[in-house]
């Protein structure tokens, strides 16, 4: 049979043909355009629409943002130099206020002497999250993490260094009530015990004892009052706080909600609906104004730390909604399984629920963490000078009055900086953790 | 820590409780601060500036203050207020003292049980136009739009001043005198509302100020005075007398450049010598020392140089004495006599 094509056929091909480049139109640049942008005449249209639109957009807004004064010491000023430099009715940005005011929009009031606490607060808070959010990292630095909760607030507030101490000493306390009442006892009230103990050391020993050993050991850094804080810093200390508690207060909410103690029940889902229906600057109003008439005169319960309870209590009651839907996401024979095992409650939300409910609701969570970030503006309607409020403060001077988008742009992209890297976070975290494939 | 100053707060707070009625006075000399209300920022009377220290109109009567009581003009702890809260502020014992902008109206005074000390300024509503509109009276403008800042007295006053001249408008409600410039600049509005003084500071900002007027009508009193709580005369008294050593001192020709010179060398003026403690007891009576208005003018000028050194004609506000000229130059500027 091999034979029969050569007699038949005149010529055949003994060799392969080689490879030919595609045609121009299908690779490169302009093949990627004719797949992407041009692959039939409507998309053409639109691609042309958008170009033209987005042009437009730059042309207005790059011009203003390079045609700009960055040395200026006043709105006037700026404009007189934007009118020399690039002649008349020439629109520019006038960027000297943020050259002059950055250190202002980032850290309030806050002594200038002192802005390495801060600063050394913040490096401190992304080393010690380092370890939470990247499993890579070494783990020793948990270390960090777990001391980070006593020493950022003491670099913020300054003070005694015994007073953090004390407060770790609490949790130590605890820890120690609960081995030793649990091993005579029993767990429940070994449980009963460790949240006891700290309660009564924190309100009636440990200020006394923080006092006794400054004066045995005076140990302590210049204190800054919290009506010091101000712009950036003052939105990330709120932020932060109100991110790193609002999750597992959140998560016993959202356990508390679905449990079948009544008692628990009622009062969890009490809590999460009251919170969940009251505007968020309702609740600030309460901090600022209603906890006043509450409170006896002349107490001074520091404005900020009222805040922060208030957001992070309003952070929570959404983290607790947010988990507790992707409670809801699980399978049921999850739960079942984790029975079967003979795991108890706490066992089996440790081992098997809270990893699976949680990798579900990381979107959830992350848009809440950003939701909560940017909510922290509102704290300038109480008067608290957060980056907004200040941009009205800067703008009361008479130099800068009149300065509007220059201040808003800078603060927008310090915001759009935090919360995108929160996003990207998250995204990496979903990659990582391939929910997707559940 | 948050936990630990939150009961150690609420331990305080109980302690506390009993001894609330103690005298201002004590609790500020106790304290080594004066704690001051002052807005959130406006131009010309409250305002940090680039170091983050206070400085405005308003807030000179806070170091005044602060001088007289404490000796130090820079004692001062300014909480930023704003509309809402301001009142709530000083009614729940946060601060000492509010000198913000604030108009002295029966209800504030007698319902909210407030005691206003005096007047630092008397301001009134006024309007703005661009003057390509060609008006040249309040009276002029019916059927336009104008822009009012919403919540304030301004939009009450502007209501009847229209309804009183049987014209009608549209009101453009903003929420901030930064978003009212733009919506003005912008055309949004024929016209913007406001107090005369911030309309003055406005006005200073625009690019080309020449080509807006501000018309002559005032529609409204704005007596704008720094008020203490009820219920505490001898701590009133105080930041009164405060204020009216700082009139009295323009009226006696007292400056920041000659009062150590005449505190030094009693003038044969004995009411100069009466309110500078060179003669009499007038500190004492207050519970202050002798030279508790030496302090109070050292610590910025008497009135009329806060008046030029803030708000007045050489600053970008630009805005004349009028009213608040002097009672001897035709204003209302009118201090007791020390005696």
């Amino acid at each position: 049979m091999s034979g029969t094509h050569a007699h038949t056929a005149a010529y055949v091909r003994d060799t392969m043909l080689p490879e030919q480049a595609p045609p121009a139109t299908s690779v490169g640049v302009l093949g990627w355009m004719r797949a992407n942008l041009f692959s039939n005449w409507f998309n053409a249209i639109l691609t042309l629409l958008s170009v033209a639109f987005i042009y437009q957009v730059l042309a207005a807004i790059l011009p203003w943002v390079f045609q700009s004064s960055w040395t200026a010491n006043s709105l006037n000023e700026c404009r007189a130099q934007i009118d020399a430099a690039y002649g008349p009715h020439a629109e520019g940005a006038c960027w000297a206020v943020i050259r002059e005011r950055y250190l202002q929009l980032i850290f309030g009031f806050y002594p200038s002497e002192l802005y390495w606490r801060p600063i050394l607060a913040f490096a401190l808070t992304l080393a010690a999250l380092g370890p939470v959010l990247f499993t890579a990292l070494p783990r020793k630095m948990l270390w960090l993490s777990v001391a980070a909760p006593f020493l950022v607030p003491w670099l913020l507030w300054g003070g005694s260094a015994w007073v953090p101490v004390a407060v770790a000493l609490g949790f130590v306390l605890g820890y120690v009530a609960f081995r030793v009442v649990a091993s005579v006892a029993g767990a429940l009230l070994g449980a009963i015990a460790a949240g006891l103990v700290p309660v009564l050391w924190w309100l009636l020993l440990a200020s006394g004892w923080a006092g006794l050993m400054q004066s045995v050991l005076p140990l302590g850094i210049e204190a800054v009052d919290s009506r010091n804080f101000g712009g950036f810093m003052l939105s990330i200390t709120i932020g932060v706080v109100a991110i790193a508690c609002s999750l597992p207060i959140g998560v016993l909410l959202a356990l508390g909600r679905q449990s079948n103690l009544l008692i628990i029940k009622a009062i969890c889902t009490g809590f999460i609906e009251l919170i969940r229906g009251v505007p968020l600057i309702t609740l600030l109003f309460v901090a600022s104004l209603l906890l006043n008439y509450f409170m006896p005169p002349g107490t001074d319960f520091d404005i900020i730390l009222r805040v922060i309870i208030m957001v992070t209590l309003f952070a929570s009651a959404y983290m607790a909604e947010v988990i507790r839907g992707g409670l809801a996401a699980l399978p049921k024979g999850q739960y079942e399984a984790a029975d079967a095992l003979g795991l108890d409650y706490w066992k089996a939300q440790r081992l098997i629920i809270m990893p699976q409910a949680l990798k579900i609701s990381i979107p959830g969570i992350v848009s809440t963490f950003i939701g909560v970030f940017k909510d922290t503006t509102l704290v300038s309607i109480i008067g608290l000078l957060d980056p907004l409020g200040f941009s009205n403060s800067i703008r009361a001077n008479a130099e800068w009055n009149g300065i509007v988008w220059e201040l808003y742009g800078f603060i927008a992209f310090m915001f759009f900086v935090f919360c995108f890297s929160m996003s990207r976070y998250s995204m990496y975290l979903e990659r990582k953790l391939q929910t997707e494939h559940r | 820590m948050k936990k630990s100053v939150i009961l150690g707060a609420l331990t305080v707070a109980s302690l506390v409780a009993g001894g609330a009625a103690a005298a201002t006075l004590d609790d500020v000399k106790a304290r080594g601060k004066l704690n001051c209300g002052t807005n959130t920022g406006l131009v010309g009377f409250a305002a940090p500036d680039a170091n983050g220290d206070w400085q405005g109109f308003d807030v000179a009567v806070c170091r005044a203050v602060a001088a007289a009581v404490l000796g130090d003009q820079s004692a001062v702890e300014f909480v930023p207020t704003t509309g809402k809260t301001r009142f709530t502020a000083l009614a729940s014992g946060e601060i000492d003292v509010l000198a913000r902008n604030t108009t002295w109206t029966f209800s504030r005074d007698v319902d909210l049980k407030f005691t206003f000390i005096g007047v630092n300024y008397y301001d009134g509503q006024g309007f703005m136009v661009p003057k390509s509109l060609g008006v040249s009276s309040a009276k002029e403008l019916d059927g336009a739009t104008v822009c009012i800042q919403t919540g304030t007295t301004t939009e009450l006053n502007l209501a009847d001043f229209f309804r009183v001249n049987n014209i009608s408008y549209e009101p453009v409600p903003i929420e901030t005198n930064a978003e009212a410039q733009q919506q003005y600049l912008a055309g949004a509005c024929d016209a913007y509302t406001t107090d005369a003084s911030g309309l003055a500071a406005t006005r200073a900002t625009f690019e080309d100020p020449t080509a807006h007027v501000i018309l002559p009508e005032i529609i409204s009193k704005e007596p704008l005075g720094p008020l203490v709580r009820h219920g505490d005369d001898e701590w009133a008294d105080i930041v009164r007398w405060t204020l009216n050593a700082l009139i009295a001192a323009e009226e006696y020709g007292v400056t920041s450049a000659n009062i150590d010179e005449l505190a030094a060398n009693p003038t044969s003026n004995p009411e100069i010598n009466r309110l500078l403690g060179t003669e009499g007891n007038l500190g004492e009576m207050l519970g202050l020392p002798a030279d508790w208005a030496v302090k109070a003018i050292k610590a910025g000028g008497n009135y009329g140089e806060l008046f030029e050194k803030h708000i007045g004609e050489n600053t970008p506000i630009g805005l004349a004495r009028g009213l608040n000229a002097q009672w001897t130059d035709g204003g209302l500027m009118y201090a007791p006599p020390f005696r």
